[in-house]
């Protein structure tokens, strides 16, 4: 097997992995939520029993619902495992880097959410209605800070290529700590929460109608559909962990093709995701969640980080 | 005769027959040959432009024909991209057109509509080819009066004649300041060709006036913030098919004219051209956006989009200029790409949706959105070809939108290579409101496909639409075809694009060196990506997801059933969100006032909500100084004595004025 077959055979490993390591992510963060308010939890395993539960039990369709609403969660499904072929995970550079930057990325999971929201909005309910308003506003602010915040990685590395961007602060340290890089982390950390339907901006464990946001997108999903947006969700979580542990603390992410690297790489993928799913358990632990016309303004903050990181980025380089 | 001239004559005589036939004849055939005329004119306008851009031949005509001398044209590499732009979205527009304007037939005149659109089509291309000012001016009114004479179509429909009247005197407005420019610029003689206007030597002073009168003049007619108050209102008001013309096209001669004279004519400028060029694209793009969330008047919606589109197009010229005036000739060319292939992009998408929100309008009668809903059932190709436009103009990959933004966005990356940093901080800024604008875009367009097709119908008209006739639907796919297309291929649109400016001076010729490999990969920067490999993994999954699904054996039970309602029993239209409501989290200010009985707040008598936009730039910059202008009206009309001594008094002294100066300036 020559050198270009292994980097195929990465990429398709890496998004097998994160799409399996996905739901017990998501496990992870529930059940450390769960230890830290004193409750016992559910198993960390548990969104795989939900997942293969979801899967063999029938879907229920609103009349009023058209072809959208059922193509909707297979689209919500490949745009994000799309996504997961064009973010660093486990080693750069891969060979599918060329075939999107972060400019795609950050559309491609903008794709998905539009096809969401529309399907919130087909069977009717004011429910799906109020959800996919919400979820648009929140894109709608989330999705540009996302592209401004990596965008001020992109330039002190001289690409948009995530790639590229690792590599390039793996080479160079010192730019990890430089004032672009925190202003970008502190944008890219709230826009995670945000994207992933986290407190204070959403919360993933209400099903309270006036405060819920993704959640009231999918009330009328089901079965199988219900499985892959959920599946999706988790899968987007990963992501946006990955891209916060990868693209700011590149180190771990095997930059040559060996087995030893590799298994570094892996190691250190869980170790940042732990980490992460720490922050985030202890955070939705310790605060309350925002109403939701203050919402906007907290991504209005995490927009003006964004921007000032950019700002900077391109004055101090 | 070369195969270019030969095409020349076609495009101007198929528009030519074009008109007079829909003089002469009525009904479904008058209906066919301007359709026909215009498709073949259209047609003839895509094949010249291919012709010039692929084989470098640059024909020249001083049309003999005319009785009038001094006209001239000319297709160099800039006329033909846009003879293309014109030709794809008229060949779309008329074909539509055909079925579109049936429903006309004995209510308004369609041999004027049809006239006028081979007017228009005629003089656009000829406008874009024109090699002296008096050409380009010449076509330049016809364009605006024959789209004058459409917008007023429907002109007994309420603010179809004050949008109108807007329209028109913003547009001539604006032409005053292009004829000054070319004024200028000719040093009085409007014969003169383009080439003796580029040797001419302009002191800074009058080149800078010169810029400043373009950006006006072509800004007005490209809709740029603040002049963009008459899009809104015209562009709504036309038949559909004339909307998508110009919102697709007439709009994208500003972009033409300002890119012919500054880059062309003037071989670029100071700095601060291009970052005024950039600014008022970025206010644009992001006021576009912003009014647009807040309609739900389907048309307008997308007029307001138009603006948005328009701006995004002028922050990548805007940044060609600044990289111009840096000396930096590479990325200059990148961002007026980046601007051209913008500009054909949204003259596709933005075509296409006014050609489906025409399908709509023609269906319900109406452009409220709050009365439609439940179409995608009852018009599935319109609500497909709709949905497709609306994931282009969100800048969704893989298609055409996303593309040109990419581009746009990878030219402002380039900024860093500006070496004042006062200057060069614009650039983020610029990305930041793109960036956020395209976001807004998308929570737009959800909310314009989805209350306009999805869920149950809001009122009976919406229950009675119909699918538009064959026609119609083919003007829509040529155009739905055309955006997939731009979208994937990027990798040969952009060196196309980069060679149109090979014969400018003060462009990289460098412009020619944009890879020809399958990621779009940019010279300067070093971004890559692959709309082509991108679609194909994305249908490949979507082949894939399903199939697992079923060889894992997942359940493929499925059950129709209610909407969940907290229990509720049947589920009525009134429950649905509404477009107002959908966009409510941006709404600055509350609507409702409420009466309270006068002895205590408890008790309220009426509450009453108002839904009204009404920009505060209309306010600020146009209904004040109205106001002023119609009290100096009063003022001046006391002149006017009714006396014929008074009168007899002002003539004598006007000549006696006019004789003094006349002697004095001797």
């Amino acid at each position: 097997m020559n050198v270009g077959m292994i980097g195929y055979v990465l990429e398709v490993a890496q998004a097998t992995l994160a799409l399996l390591l996905a739901p017990g992510l998501v496990g992870l963060v529930r059940w450390l939520k769960a230890r830290l308010q004193n409750r016992r939890g559910a198993p960390v395993w548990q969104p795989y029993w939900e997942l293969a539960k979801l899967f063999q039990k029938e879907v229920v369709v609103s009349s009023n619902a058209s072809w959208l609403f059922r193509v909707a969660p297979f689209v919500v499904f490949a745009s994000t495992v799309a996504v997961t072929f064009l973010v660093p995970i486990l080693a750069v550079p891969l060979p599918f880097d060329g075939v999107g930057d972060l400019l795609v990325v950050v559309y491609l999971l903008l794709l998905g959410t539009f096809f969401l929201s529309l399907a919130g909005l087909d069977p009717g309910s004011p429910f799906g209605g109020m959800g996919a308003s919400r979820e648009m506003t929140v894109a709608a602010l989330a999705e540009p800070t996302v592209a401004l915040a990596i965008f001020a990685l992109a330039l002190s590395a001289g690409s948009t290529n995530l790639g590229q961007i690792v590599a390039r602060t793996m080479a160079d340290p010192a730019a990890a700590v430089s004032p672009g890089h925190l202003l970008a982390f502190g944008a890219l950390f709230i826009v995670t929460l945000a994207e992933t339907g986290r407190l204070p901006i959403d919360n993933p464990a209400t099903h309270l109608e006036l405060t819920m946001i993704h959640e009231a997108m999918i009330l009328e999903y089901s079965g199988r559909y219900l499985a892959l947006i959920e599946w999706a969700a988790a899968l987007k979580l990963l992501i946006f962990f990955s891209l916060l542990g990868n693209l700011f603390v590149p180190w771990g992410v095997s930059v040559v093709l060996t087995p030893a690297a590799l298994a570094v790489a892996v190691v250190s993928l869980l170790a940042k995701l732990a980490v992460l799913a720490g922050v985030v358990a202890v955070l939705e632990t310790r605060i309350a969640k925002l109403r939701l016309f203050r919402v906007p303004e907290l991504l209005s903050v995490s927009f003006v980080l964004a921007l000032l990181a950019v700002t900077s980025s391109f004055l101090l380089r | 005769m070369t195969l270019a001239d030969f095409l020349l004559t076609i495009l101007l005589g198929a528009y030519a027959i074009g008109v007079v036939a829909a003089l002469g004849a009525r009904g479904a055939l008058g209906r066919g040959l301007v359709a026909g005329c215009g498709l073949a004119g259209a047609l003839a306008g895509v094949g010249l432009g291919a012709v010039c851009l692929g084989t470098g031949i640059v024909p020249t005509v001083t049309a003999p024909f005319l009785p009038l001398t001094g006209f001239a044209l000319r297709v160099d590499g800039l006329s033909a991209f846009f003879l293309i732009v014109i030709g794809v979205v008229g060949a779309a527009v008329t074909v539509y057109g055909f079925g579109y304007s049936a429903a006309y037939e004995g209510r308004y005149s369609l041999r004027l509509l049809g006239a006028m659109l081979n007017v228009l089509l005629l003089s656009l291309s000829v406008q874009v080819m024109a090699d002296n000012a008096l050409t380009f001016l010449m076509a330049w009114e016809a364009m605006s009066l024959s789209a004058y004479s459409m917008v007023l179509t429907e002109h007994d429909r309420p603010g179809t004649v004050r949008a109108a009247h807007w329209y028109i005197a913003l547009t001539h407005a604006g032409f005053a300041a292009l004829l000054a420019m070319f004024l200028l610029l000719s040093a009085g003689d409007l014969t003169t060709s383009f080439a003796g206007m580029r040797s001419a030597s302009l002191s800074s002073g009058t080149r800078d006036a010169a810029f400043a009168l373009a950006l006006l003049g072509f800004g007005t007619k490209a809709g740029i913030a603040p002049l963009h108050v008459w899009l809104p209102m015209a562009h709504p008001v036309a038949p559909s098919h004339v909307s998508a013309l110009m919102s697709g096209v007439v709009i994208k001669m500003g972009v033409y004219g300002l890119l012919r004279v500054t880059i062309d004519l003037l071989v670029g400028g100071p700095p601060w051209w291009g970052g005024l060029v950039l600014g008022v694209g970025t206010v644009s793009a992001l006021l576009g956006v912003l009014y647009a969330l807040m309609e739900h008047d389907l048309k307008r919606l997308l007029a307001y989009h138009s603006v948005e589109n328009v701006g995004i197009i002028f922050i990548g010229i805007g940044a060609g200029l600044m990289f111009q005036s840096f000396g930096l000739p590479t990325l200059a060319a990148l961002g007026i790409v980046a601007g051209m292939y913008h500009t054909i992009n949204h003259a596709c998408f933005k075509g296409l949706l006014f050609l489906g929100a025409g399908s709509v309008v023609h269906a319900m009668g109406t452009r409220n959105m709050e009365e439609m809903g439940g179409l995608i059932k009852r018009m599935p190709r319109t609500a497909c070809f709709f949905l497709l436009g609306a994931c282009a103009i969100s800048a969704l990959p893989p298609l055409n939108g996303f593309a040109s933004e990419w581009l746009v966005f990878q030219t402002l990356l380039g900024g860093s290579a500006i070496p004042q940093p006062e200057v060069a901080v614009v650039m983020p800024i610029a990305v930041a409101m793109l960036a956020l604008s395209s976001g807004l875009a998308a929570a737009c367009f959800v909310k314009a496909f989805g209350i306009t097709f999805l869920a149950i119908p809001r009122s009976p008209r919406a229950e009675q639409a119909h699918e538009a006739p064959w026609s119609m639907q083919a003007g829509m796919a040529t155009l739905a075809v055309a955006c997939v297309a731009l979208g994937l291929a990027p990798f040969a649109v952009v060196p196309l694009l980069g060679s149109s400016l090979a014969g400018l001076p003060g462009v990289a010729p460098t412009a020619m060196e944009f890879s020809l490999a399958l990621p779009l990969q940019v010279p300067g920067t070093s971004g890559q990506m692959s709309p082509l490999l991108l679609a194909l993994g994305l249908v490949l999954l979507l082949v894939l997801v399903p199939l697992a699904l079923r060889l894992l054996g997942a359940d493929r039970r499925l059950r129709v059933g209610d909407t969940w309602g907290c229990g509720r029993i049947g589920q009525t239209p009134r429950m649905e969100y509404t477009a107002t409501a959908f966009a409510e989290l941006y709404r600055p200010t509350r609507d409702l006032s409420i009466d309270f009985h006068p002895d205590s707040k408890y008790f309220v008598q009426s509450i009453e909500y108002r839904s009204e936009i009404h920009p505060w730039i209309e306010r600020v910059l146009y209904d004040r100084p109205l106001q002023g202008l119609h009290r100096a009206a009063i003022w001046v009309r006391r002149l006017q004595g009714g006396s014929l001594h008074l009168y007899l008094f002002y003539l004598t002294l006007a000549f006696l004025v006019l004789l003094t100066a006349a002697r004095w300036w001797r």
